[in-house]
């Protein structure tokens, strides 16, 4: 009974990141998408957080948003994947449901 | 796979409009049916005709109606956030004394009872709001 979870704000912004952490359960996979992008970045500060979920969870982050926002991919927290809109919509097909943190 | 769509932010303040329309075109390219896009609170916003954005920039309005068109999608436009918001079709411009109508090719105003149906009878019901 796995859950996708997207995430949209910024982390900087509002706490629907940090829910999202810590209501994730084994076999979930987070999508960061739109501006909660900018969370996936090596030189941020969520790189502890992140890695704590990677331990059995997958977190994913949509490219085109990424680069909208200018974030190399090489410039993303090790683990994260990127993923393209098709890529979404596989995710949110292959698991049970969806919870979009807003 | 049937997938429900719930867009609950107006057009160009937010990217939930955006990431929606994306994500559905995404979904048919890859062969998957929409069961519906429901338009909630700002989100009726991306149903009014009458928007002129720069030549430059997407129109969310068309983007829509065209993929509406091509893949005879069901895009329906909360009638109680419509009304708040100036979103009318002709009756209800005509119910509510009005001298005109600004609802999109493709777009049909309908109750909350639509979401509803849509979260039933889709498998996934995604959520693009901010």
């Amino acid at each position: 009974m796995s859950t996708l979870h997207t995430v949209s704000n910024s982390p900087f912004e509002n706490n629907a990141f940090k829910s999202c952490l810590d209501h994730v359960t084994a076999g979930d996979t987070i999508l960061l998408i739109e501006d909660s992008v900018v969370g996936a970045r090596k030189a941020g500060s969520f790189g502890k957080e992140i890695g704590k979920a990677l331990a059995n969870c997958r977190v994913c982050a949509l490219a085109p948003d990424l680069s909208a926002r200018g974030i190399a991919a090489d410039t993303v927290l090790d683990g994260i994947e990127l993923v393209d809109y098709g890529g979404f919509v596989d995710l949110a097909a292959e698991h049970e449901r969806t919870q979009a943190w807003l | 796979m049937k997938f429900g769509i719930l867009v609950t932010e107006g057009p160009y303040q937010h990217q939930a409009s955006d990431t929606a329309y994306q994500f559905t075109k995404a979904a048919l390219e890859k062969g998957h049916e929409i069961f519906r896009v429901f338009f909630y609170n700002d989100g009726v916003n991306n149903g009014t005709r009458l928007m002129v954005p720069p030549q430059d920039d997407r129109n969310l309005q068309k983007n829509w109606t065209e993929l509406a068109e091509e893949h005879q999608l069901d895009l329906v436009v909360c009638v109680a956030a419509a009304q708040r918001r100036g979103v009318l079709d002709a009756s209800e411009a005509k119910r509510a004394g009005k001298d005109a109508d600004n609802i999109a090719p493709g777009f049909r105003i309908s109750g909350l009872g639509q979401l509803v149906e849509a979260g039933i009878i889709a498998d996934r019901l995604m959520v693009f709001g901010d």
